[in-house]
């Protein structure tokens, strides 16, 4: 559990890298995933024309985002769909709390949102006896194991078929053990049938909230999601406030670059664009939409030019997919709601350094993520951004605890990594002690830790610039 | 066929701080792959290090300074060739990032435009044919990161493998996957880069290949530690030293 200094990284990852049944989940889980998105991106130079697209997009709605989210709100209003501001997450979760009461509400049910995860909802209802029941098959599998999601678009992708069978059977009553997948399926859909007719009230996530027209644009592949915007009589939205964007024509695109990445579909099996709630006359939609707009640090983020990029995100998952690390020790390590590259930039940003700065360490900056992102975030360069803000003297650093990992030894370390680089004539006395040294140098500090996996390198006698001048190669 | 004006009378050649202590011969070998091409190669006596140690870690102030040495010493208009797609990353792209701002950037995107990897440098400028005269052999290869997706010369690398007539390559499973290296991740995240490098063991074992070829000396230093670690007698190599052995008339 997270304390002041934040989950135990290395201790969760380690215990993730020991569950072999786990490392072959994501292992086969991620391989389908990278397959099926280079089927569907398979023409390089289209893609990295979308790509680029994608890029514009999100960076001409940061660049004017105040007012872009004030024209939202304008063009929501008008449409009959109410918004509210919430600056933190427990003025968020007081939001849903007073909608829900305000209409003597005590069922709630939810498709999938990462927002909501990121509020801690769920606890938040349901200590006020509230019942809250996911929706999304995934969502759905979890929440009765009383887990948290491991994978942002695929929530319980670390659990493999059997496991599921056994949550099902153990979870809910009367429920023979099955590993038939149209069986499981239809198990939940029975289950999940009588809670869409019960609940009051449900809850979403948004992809794209268009400023133009005010339209809450929200992609999904069971209809769980068209239920529950549909179904109860009250519809609630949460997003965070980067997910607007300028323009209906910006959709498309964005829509392409999404489901493309997220699942390698061309387009998802359902595309819901809500635009109002029920119209006289109309049969169906729910009497009220309401509309979460959360900052929760975002504002901050997008104060910085650099870092402000951070925010293009528009969840894809895809580079989780793609992450030599995420696939090692998937979601749940990471002890965030954000695993994976996006979670090693986000989180940091959002909890401050001192709660997550180490996730910033956890990459070999291979740059897997950055090369898939479709909307284009140089995550490498945020993460050596954050790296360098976690050392900073604290009134210079722009992130939320800044400095917090300054100490002596790595200061000192790199200011004489510093003047040996740049004074060739330590650097050539250094390497001869070193070198004559060798094996016997004490397996301790960095050596130490290299050695647990790999044997020492072993240095040459004699070195490049001996051998330059042995050659009498010329030096100008 | 490149023509011959692509072909620059005088080079400097950056041997790279790993290349100068634990893989001179490789870094040699390279150096005289261009000289026997009939070029001239420069290698200022004062260079170091492309300052990524620092960079990466979170010190770009530290780096700047290491950074900034090297620029003075390779003031001349030569190309400026690196057998590291790394250090060759680092100097290329991350340079110009480093100094945004800073009244030296100029200088150092015109630096930064001179910097080619070796391989790509022998095939794209020198057109170099090579002439195998080694034993048969079966290798594999080890793509780095940064020289995939940041130099994008793998193919380079391939090509000068497949010149060589009894040299059969053997691709990797998971060739664009980062071997866990990463600088100093390998010490903060010891277990993730320990896992990510016995999988990378494994990948290389299952190949059956004798050798395994590598353009940058980190990967090297990683994959060969770790199979030394595991008992996994399969020679490591930089790819100039194992071009400069098979094709260098003794
Ligand atoms: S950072 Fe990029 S790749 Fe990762 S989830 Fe966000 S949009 Fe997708």
């Amino acid at each position: 559990m997270p304390n002041d200094t934040g989950p135990n990284f290395q201790q969760n990852a380690s215990r993730a890298l020991d569950d072999q049944q786990l490392r072959k989940n994501f292992k086969f889980a991620m391989g389908n995933f990278i397959l099926k998105r280079k089927q569907i991106f398979s023409d390089e130079s289209e893609t990295e024309q979308l790509r680029q697209i994608g890029n514009t997009i999100k960076q001409r709605a940061l660049s004017q985002l105040p007012q872009l989210l004030e024209r939202l709100e304008q063009n929501c209003s008008r449409n009959g769909i109410r918004v509210h501001w919430a600056e933190t997450t427990a003025e968020a979760n007081q939001q849903v709390l007073r909608i829900m009461n305000a209409n003597e509400a005590n069922r709630l049910v939810k498709g999938k949102s990462m927002v909501s995860e990121e509020m801690g909802l769920n606890e938040f209802l349901q200590e006020r006896k509230i019942e809250v029941v996911e929706t999304d098959l995934g969502e759905f599998i979890i929440q009765l194991n009383d887990e948290k999601p491991s994978h942002i678009i695929v929530p319980a992708i670390h659990k493999n078929k059997q496991q599921i069978a056994d949550i099902f059977h153990q979870k809910l009553p009367d429920t023979p053990y099955t590993e038939d997948v149209e069986e499981l399926n239809a198990i939940a859909r029975r289950t999940l049938r009588q809670k869409f007719y019960r609940a009051q009230v449900g809850l979403s996530g948004v992809n794209f909230a268009v400023a133009e027209t005010g339209t809450l644009c929200l992609v999904e592949n069971e209809g769980n999601g068209r239920m529950s915007t549909t179904v109860p009589p009250i519809h609630i939205a949460v997003m965070g406030l980067e997910k607007v964007v300028e323009r209906l024509a910006d959709i498309p695109p964005m829509l392409r670059l999404l489901t493309g990445s997220a699942t390698g579909q061309l387009i998802t099996t359902y595309v819901n664009m809500i635009t109002s709630p029920r119209k006289p006359g109309e049969k169906d939609g729910p009497k009220e939409v309401h509309l979460i707009i959360l900052d929760n640090g975002r504002s901050a983020i997008l104060s910085d030019p650099q870092l402000r990029q951070t925010l293009q995100c528009i969840r894809c998952g895809t580079c989780l997919n793609h992450c030599p690390v995420y696939t090692r020790i998937g979601g749940h390590a990471y002890g965030f709601v954000y695993p994976g590259p996006i979670g090693k930039i986000l989180n940091p940003q959002i909890e401050g350094l001192k709660k997550a700065g180490e996730l910033a360490t956890a990459s070999s900056l291979c740059e897997a993520c950055a090369e898939v992102c479709p909307v284009k975030i140089p995550i490498p360069q945020l993460l050596r951004r954050l790296r360098n803000e976690s050392y900073t003297s604290e009134h210079l650093a722009t992130v939320k605890d800044g400095g917090c990992k300054k100490n002596l030894m790595e200061t000192i370390a790199w200011k004489g990594w510093e003047i040996i680089n740049t004074h060739p004539q330590i650097n050539a006395i250094g390497n001869k002690i070193m070198s004559r040294l060798g094996a016997r140098l004490p397996r301790i500090g960095p050596l130490k830790q290299w050695t647990r996996y790999r044997t020492a390198p072993k240095l040459a006698p004699k070195s490049l610039h001996q051998l330059v001048d042995e050659e009498g190669i010329r030096h100008e | 066929m490149p023509q011959e004006s692509q072909k620059p009378e005088k080079v400097y050649y950056f041997g790279t701080c790993l290349m100068d202590s634990i893989y001179p011969e490789a870094g040699l070998a390279g150096l005289k792959l261009i000289q026997r091409e009939g070029v001239q190669v420069i290698f200022p006596r004062e260079q170091s290090c492309c300052g990524q140690p620092a960079y990466n870690s979170g010190f770009p102030k530290e780096a700047q300074k290491v950074a900034l040495k090297q620029i003075r010493l390779f003031a001349e208009n030569y190309p400026i060739v690196v057998p590291s797609g790394s250090c060759a990353g680092m100097m290329k792209h991350h340079y110009p990032l480093l100094f945004e701002g800073d009244k030296n950037l100029q200088r150092v995107q015109q630096f930064s435009e001179r910097v080619v990897e070796l391989s790509e440098f022998l095939v794209q400028s020198l057109d170099i044919q090579l002439a195998d005269r080694g034993q048969p052999i079966k290798v594999t290869w080890h793509s780095s990161c940064h020289a995939l997706r940041e130099m994008h010369i793998i193919e380079y690398s391939k090509a000068l493998i497949r010149q060589l007539q009894n040299v059969e390559l053997v691709e990797l499973q998971n060739e664009h996957e980062c071997c866990g290296f990463g600088g100093t991740f390998a010490i903060k995240q010891p277990k993730i880069s320990g896992t990510m490098v016995a999988d990378k063991v494994s990948d290389i074992r299952q190949t059956g290949a004798e050798r395994l070829l590598a353009g940058d000396c980190g990967c090297l230093m990683n994959i060969s530690g770790a199979m030394d670690y595991q008992n996994v007698s399969i020679r490591t190599q930089h790819l100039a030293e194992f071009i400069w052995e098979r094709t260098h008339a003794k």
